[in-house]
């Protein structure tokens, strides 16, 4: 019964998902203002619709019925409650579903907070994130029914898979797809902004806030993948370039493009048919992350075998979406105009710079990316071309972009002066450099000078933590006045840049000290046996079986130990789990500010030894830290009041515009 | 106006490639290598550095180089063939150890089996180019005469092997 209410509502949710598409955008070509009132209700009652769908499935998740052929396929009555409920999200169908729950929130979340805006502006807005809703909901429906019957029930269900048996589980695709789905609200302003022709700087301004919130979502979301490889998959490694991860990093890095170009575009009214091109990227690398990975088009082309109708409906719908609003874009945006002029060398420069930069390092990853996709789908043989191709890669495009993320905040607006810049620059420059070089000596171990790499990998974190500096003491002190009063009066998007781009300069740091001076050794130890790891001493004191609720394991004890000094004891397990069959290492981590230790078992050797891989990752933490910095600051900024301010302005002024200059430009539309 | 178009026509580009990789046969793998002979390669060994790999010792005998590294996925998965290929089938294979850490890919070795009589360390990739390696996994059959035979793109499955290379071992042998 509960999961035929849940298909029940998803029909009634695809209904109302074709009246929140169809009339508004009539109400809008019309004039017809009942068609756009339609497009809020329609909004909420999807919202609704959806929550009870989804609902029902987790229902069915919860109360263990395996008459429901995805529940049978992805639980087990052993299974803890929390993983029950979070084995929703554990296949292809569950996700579809909270793809579609997250989408109908953020719908939700426009059509309360659009009531400021133009009529016919929200109007089309919400249908065309309606349009989205439609795509998903007929995939679901016809293509992959989370609620379809096994006749007769299984027993006992075949289990969620044990990877996926985590914490991180719950919090993790949540994240990071309130993320993806959240750069839908941009593209659904692009698109409704070349429908009408309105896309100006109060139009950046709106869209501001929300491609912000949504990058911090898919920030903190990629953080938590990358937190959850690092403990889990028990090697130690945090980021593996696999076409899962680079599906979540394209859009990233898009996104922050996407959030630099709409300052342009909303200071000085430049770079807009751009900022809408970003945005329709965004979320169109968004849809082709999610739906490659999730249709297993990525991991294993054979999904395309297996299940033609699968595959050609996701290419469809990628094509109906990305070509239409490329083809949209092809129309329309020769009409939006340029916005006002800059110098060679002035802040628009600067972050256009940057914006093509990141551009072009989402695409190389695109490529890396589709390249083995490709040669598959072709029968070509299955093929990783891995780290060193992005590795080479990507170095050289981060070291210019983050060089000019320090710059760009200097400069002018229109026109910056080189021999002004520098000024400003040389001691933040020159303190990088000090501490690129003299770090290295400093490190634990005899003083030696550090690698190439990690001498840029640390003058690139040190710079850029001082330019941001810089760039705060001279904005408080300049001109005089008491920097006290000046600190209180900054917009709370300056606080969310500063604290972002430190972000950056402490996940650079932790990423070159954990790489370059990580100790590891993978070795059988014999119990008792105790084995030296830079500074410390690892023993392999005990060993015992353990069980959990679904799965049994062996535990060892690790003491460890500083010069004689206890330090922390760890606890890694070697689990089998019975359903599946399957065993899993789950390490054991003490986390510290200059240094993870890290221990996960291995295989038995005989009868009293294991192969051990024990680690000391120094300032792993920063890693994690500077992520959350990251999205420290694009909270921060989200949550600037000017955008408040801009709906207020909006209300009253229908057809402002922001920046003098986008009128004249204006003019050629 | 030809320039807003751009992305539209590298979008339709792309999806018309994904479309027509939907309906392709499978079909073999074009190399320019087949009937080359093969290019020294002249490394250290990966277990042991002081020695190097000679090819010329191998001459008058078919065997296998197989490309891999650590960082490969697909690498793991096509080891119990590459296992079967030199334990019961007792063909000589070699491993091309393809831009890796020597560390890495000796922890590697050392936790998921060592099926190779012993591999060569290409840490920068250059004989991975003499070779022409689009990428991990990838396997070369070479011939009593020094002739790469036959090149396989991508990991051996089971399948592969049988139907692909066992027959081309075997008219060689």
């Amino acid at each position: 019964m509960i999961p035929e209410i849940g298909l029940f509502s998803l029909i009634l949710a695809l209904l109302t998902a074709l009246a929140q598409t169809i009339l508004p955008l009539v109400g809008a070509a019309t004039g017809w203002q009942a068609g756009l009132r339609v497009a809020r209700p329609a909004a909420v009652g999807q919202f609704c619709l959806t929550v009870l769908a989804f609902g029902c499935l987790a229902w069915s998740f919860v109360h263990n019925d395996f008459s429901v052929l995805y529940v049978a396929g992805n639980s087990h009555a052993d299974l803890p409650a929390a993983y029950r409920f979070a084995a929703v999200w554990g296949g292809h169908e569950g996700s579809l579903l909270l793809w579609l729950l997250l989408l109908t929130a953020w719908t939700l979340a426009v059509a309360v907070f659009s009531r400021r805006l133009p009529l016919a502006f929200a109007g089309r807005v919400l249908a065309v994130m309606g349009g989205i809703s439609v795509g998903l909901l007929l995939f679901l429906l016809f293509l992959s029914n989370p609620f379809e019957r096994l006749m007769p029930p299984a027993m006992a269900g075949r289990d969620l898979n044990p990877l996926l048996q985590d914490p991180g589980m719950i919090v993790h695709p949540p994240m990071l797809y309130m993320g993806y789905v959240g750069f839908s609200v941009a593209f659904a302003f692009a698109i409704a902004a070349l429908l009408s022709g309105e896309l100006d700087a109060l139009w950046a301004r709106w869209v501001r806030p929300w491609t912000l919130a949504a990058w911090t979502f898919l920030t903190v979301g990629i953080l938590l993948g990358s937190a959850w490889a690092y403990y889990v998959l028990g090697w130690g490694g945090w980021w593996f370039w696999d076409p899962v991860e680079n599906a979540s990093f394209m859009p990233w890095l898009a996104g922050t493009a996407l959030i630099h170009s709409l300052i342009v575009t909303e200071r000085r009214g430049a770079f807009r048919s751009w900022t809408v091109l970003l945005a329709i990227c965004t979320f169109s690398l968004s849809i082709l992350g999610t739906f490659l990975v999730r249709s297993g088009v990525l991991t294993s082309v054979h999904a395309f075998a297996v299940d033609p109708g699968r595959g050609l409906y996701i290419l469809a719908f990628m094509t109906v979406i990305v070509g239409g609003s490329l083809a949209l874009y092809a129309w329309r945006a020769p009409t939006v105009g340029l916005g006002g002029g800059f110098s060679l060398l002035s802040r628009e420069s600067l972050l256009l710079s940057n914006n093509v930069v990141l551009t072009v390092a989402a695409g190389s990853v695109l490529l890396g990316t589709l390249y083995p996709v490709v040669l598959d789908v072709l029968d070509w043989g299955k093929i990783s071309i891995g780290p060193p191709y992005f590795e080479a890669v990507f170095v050289p495009l981060m070291t210019p972009a983050i060089f000019l993320m320090g710059v760009g905040p200097m400069a002018r607006w229109k026109q910056a002066d080189m021999p002004d810049l520098g000024r400003r620059l040389r001691v933040a420059f020159a303190v990088s450099v000090a501490t690129a070089v003299m770090l290295p000596l400093a490190m634990p171990g005899a003083p030696r000078l550090g690698s190439p790499m990690i001498v840029l990998g640390l003058w690139l974190a040190a710079w850029s933590v001082a330019s941001t500096a810089a760039h705060a003491a001279q904005r408080l002190t300049d001109g005089g006045g008491q920097w006290l009063r000046r600190l209180g009066r900054q917009p709370r998007a300056w606080y969310g840049m500063l604290l972002a781009h430190a972000g950056i300069g402490i996940f650079i740091a932790g990423v070159t000290l954990a790489n370059g001076y990580e100790v590891k050794h993978e070795l059988r130890m014999e119990l008792g046996a105790t084995q030296e790891a830079g500074g410390y001493q690892f023993t392999f004191a005990s060993l015992a079986p353990t069980t959990g609720p679904n799965y049994t394991a062996q535990r060892a004890v690790f003491p460890v130990t500083r010069d004689g000094k206890p330090v922390v004891t760890l606890y890694p397990e070697k689990r089998l789990y019975t359903v599946q069959d399957m065993a899993l290492s789950q390490a054991d981590i003490d986390s510290g500010f200059t240094r993870d230790l890290f221990v996960a078992l291995g295989e038995p050797v005989g009868d009293t030894a294991w192969t051990v891989r024990i680690q000391v990752k120094p300032f792993m933490t920063w890693i994690w830290t500077g992520c959350l910095l990251m999205a420290l600051g694009g909270l921060l900024a989200a949550g600037d009041k000017r955008y408040r301010r801009a709906q207020d302005v909006a209300a009253r002024l229908p057809k402002a515009d922001a920046a003098p200059s986008a009128h004249a430009a204006r003019g050629g539309a | 106006m030809l320039r807003y178009l751009l992305p539209l026509g590298a979008f339709m580009a792309m999806a018309v490639f994904l479309a027509m990789g939907l309906s392709r046969d499978p079909r073999a793998v074009p190399s320019a290598m087949i009937d080359k002979p093969a290019p020294p390669i002249d490394l250290p060994l990966l277990q042991a550095p002081a020695q190097r790999l000679d090819v010329q010792s191998l001459r008058g005998q078919v065997w296998l180089l197989n490309v891999w590294a650590s960082w490969c996925g697909p690498c793991r998965d096509e080891l119990p063939v590459l296992r079967d290929v030199a334990q019961r089938h007792g063909i000589p294979l070699y491993g091309l150890n393809y831009k890796d850490k020597p560390e890495d890919a000796r922890d590697w070795l050392a936790r998921n089996g060592n099926p190779y009589v012993a591999s060569a360390s290409d840490t920068d990739g250059r004989v991975g180019i003499e070779y022409g390696v689009y990428g991990v996994p990838e396997t070369f059959v070479i011939d009593g005469a020094g002739r790469i035979r036959y090149k396989q793109l991508g990991l051996i499955t089971p399948d592969i092997w049988r139907t692909r290379i066992q027959p081309v071992i075997e008219a060689l042998q």
